[in-house]
């Protein structure tokens, strides 16, 4: 893969000018994540309502255009989701980055999954493929309050 | 050997790397290997190989002459006064583990102070701080001026009675700037402090003198000077290897071993424990003749100009801002460019074959109080000539036009 691949509009336009850079108003979990190889960091944060719907998601921190755009366009995509449904979103996409090219759940339209899949080809620089995913791990961190902070270099991916 | 044409010694830079000249700019990480080392590990291991310092066979006295004979090399090239003062360690890193754990079991009290500055690799860090969770001792850091340099001034500043070991690199990895150690050194052993000097950056590009520089220790990582991986010397004054109690035990360092008791063996022995890394010992004899063939003069020479073209180029480049400015400065530029990381900066430039590190190269505390979390480097080599910095220049600037900056 040709790297002007990666770096498409999409993920420049993110990484630029990334959505939901801020700090949700009374959130209700949160999660930070690090990335020790480079000093990435991100905190994400959550308000679920009471059915469990993500009512806000919104994200601090500093990185790479990969890793702002990759969490740029995940808090995007999972706003108004169930939270089972964004479980199933990060399992799809974590699937995607690990193994397939593909984004093949059902909650997103195409145009939502074309955008995902911009992130596909950082599996090509496996270097690079935490920049990706630290966000997402984050997302389920902060869901599950397994942990209070993700750190990459223990994440599986 | 002329250095202008030097990198024909270098077989990595006869091949293609994804379909690229390889412009390498990461020597500080690690340098690349000359054809007489590579060689010299492949005979060892097929016309030649044995274990050192136990049988008495053919191939072993002969493996073990050949050891010893790196080490004289060694010892010449930094102008140790004995040979026994240069230990082989698994790389600079293991150095100065060894001087932190046992001159702070032998000496250093709860209370005690250690000075480091903040340049330090972590690999001058960490081994100190095991010190203050196992000895109570406290870590005090010299403080970088706005050029990114350490001087004397700010050493002498944070010298306090209860100092008893100052630790401090001799050429910075990410600004640069070379210390004054000498004129550090002097300074400490005035108040009967002993200096450590990481040396792993400065060894490859500076002519060395220990006898000159007086340190009392002084570590040295033998892949980024033209030699293999998994090798690393530590200088120390011979009254401090005598003094200091033994790192590792095993086989090889010991005298006598009874059921009662053990004696532990002579100098450099008994700081080296166990099957050495012999192959990359007897090949690192190699590196240490390329260099003296090339000669450190002209090393330093031919690096000085070119990192002052790369000053220069990076300079003209606006989106570029160099970290440090030190008017002594080694074979390292590091620099940020606003509205990019250098992550990406490092993935861009690889695709032209530009090979940079980016990230906090192992100084966070340095990044942090640059106020940075990380930056892109290029670092030289012997190999490297200015048309690297110009091929450095053109990949910056394809950086800034996809990610659209002026």
């Amino acid at each position: 893969m040709k790297l002007t691949e990666l770096y498409q509009e999409i993920i420049l336009d993110h990484g630029k000018n990334p959505r939901n850079l801020r700090k949700t108003e009374n959130f209700n979990k949160d999660a930070k994540g690090y990335n020790p190889l480079c000093g990435d960091k991100v905190h994400i944060y959550l308000k679920l309502n009471e059915n469990k719907k993500v009512e806000d998601v919104s994200f601090e921190g500093e990185g790479c255009a990969i890793s702002m755009a990759s969490a740029s366009i995940m808090t995007d995509l999972v706003k108004g989701k169930e939270e089972n449904e964004v479980k199933e979103i990060v399992e799809d996409f974590l699937k995607m980055i690990k193994e397939t090219d593909q984004i093949n759940t059902k909650l997103l339209k195409d145009d939502e999954k074309t955008k995902l899949m911009c992130l596909s080809g950082v599996k090509q620089y496996p270097m690079r493929v935490k920049c990706a995913t630290l966000s997402w791990h984050t997302l389920t961190s902060a869901i599950d309050k397994s942990q209070n902070e993700i750190n990459s270099e223990k994440m599986e991916i | 050997m002329n250095i202008d044409n030097i990198k024909k010694e270098f077989p990595i830079f006869d091949n293609k790397i994804q379909n690229n000249d390889l412009v390498y700019l990461d020597s500080a990480n690690s340098s690349q290997k000359p054809k007489v080392v590579v060689d010299r590990i492949y005979d060892f291991y097929t016309k030649e190989f044995s274990n050192v310092g136990r049988s008495v066979h053919y191939l072993a006295v002969a493996a073990t002459n050949m050891y010893e004979n790196t080490r004289v090399s060694v010892q010449k090239f930094i102008n140790a006064k004995d040979k026994d003062e240069i230990v082989f360690t698994k790389g600079a890193t293991e150095a100065i583990n060894l001087v932190a754990s046992t001159y702070g079991q032998k000496y250093l009290k709860p209370g005690d102070e250690v000075l480091l500055t903040e340049l330090e690799h972590h690999s001058n860090y960490v081994p100190w701080h095991y010190l203050r969770k196992s000895k109570g001792v406290k870590l005090e850091f010299a403080d970088i001026n706005d050029e990114g340099e350490i001087t004397l001034e700010s050493i002498e500043k944070k010298i306090t009675t209860k100092t008893k070991m100052i630790a401090l690199t001799h050429l910075s990895n990410v600004t640069g700037a070379i210390l004054p150690i000498k004129v550090i050194t002097e300074l400490a052993h005035s108040k009967n402090i002993p200096v450590l000097v990481d040396g792993c950056q400065s060894a490859p590009h500076l002519k060395l003198d220990m006898q000159d520089l007086d340190c009392d220790f002084y570590a040295i990582s033998c892949h980024k000077m033209y030699g293999p991986t998994g090798l690393g010397i530590l200088y120390a004054k011979k009254k401090w290897l005598e003094e200091l109690p033994p790192y590792q035990g095993g086989g090889g360092m010991i005298r006598e071993v009874k059921k009662e008791g053990i004696t532990y063996g002579d100098l450099p022995n008994k700081y080296e424990a166990g099957t050495m890394q012999t192959a990359q010992v007897i090949a690192f004899n190699e590196s240490i003749k390329f260099l003296n063939t090339v000669g450190m003069k002209n090393v330093m020479e031919h690096e000085k100009k070119l990192i002052n073209y790369g000053q220069e180029v990076l300079r003209k480049n606006n989106s570029v801002k160099l970290i440090g400015n030190p008017k002594n400065r080694g074979a390292v530029l590091s620099f940020t460019i606003e509205g990019m990381h250098p992550h990406d900066i490092a993935t861009i430039l690889d695709e032209d074959g530009v090979a940079i590190r980016a990230g906090h190269h192992c100084c966070q505390i340095l990044h942090d109080k640059l106020g940075l979390t990380a930056s892109a480097r290029a670092s030289l080599g012997v190999y490297n000539t200015k048309d690297d910095f110009d091929k450095l220049n053109s990949s910056i600037n394809k950086c800034k036009k996809i990610f659209e900056l002026k």
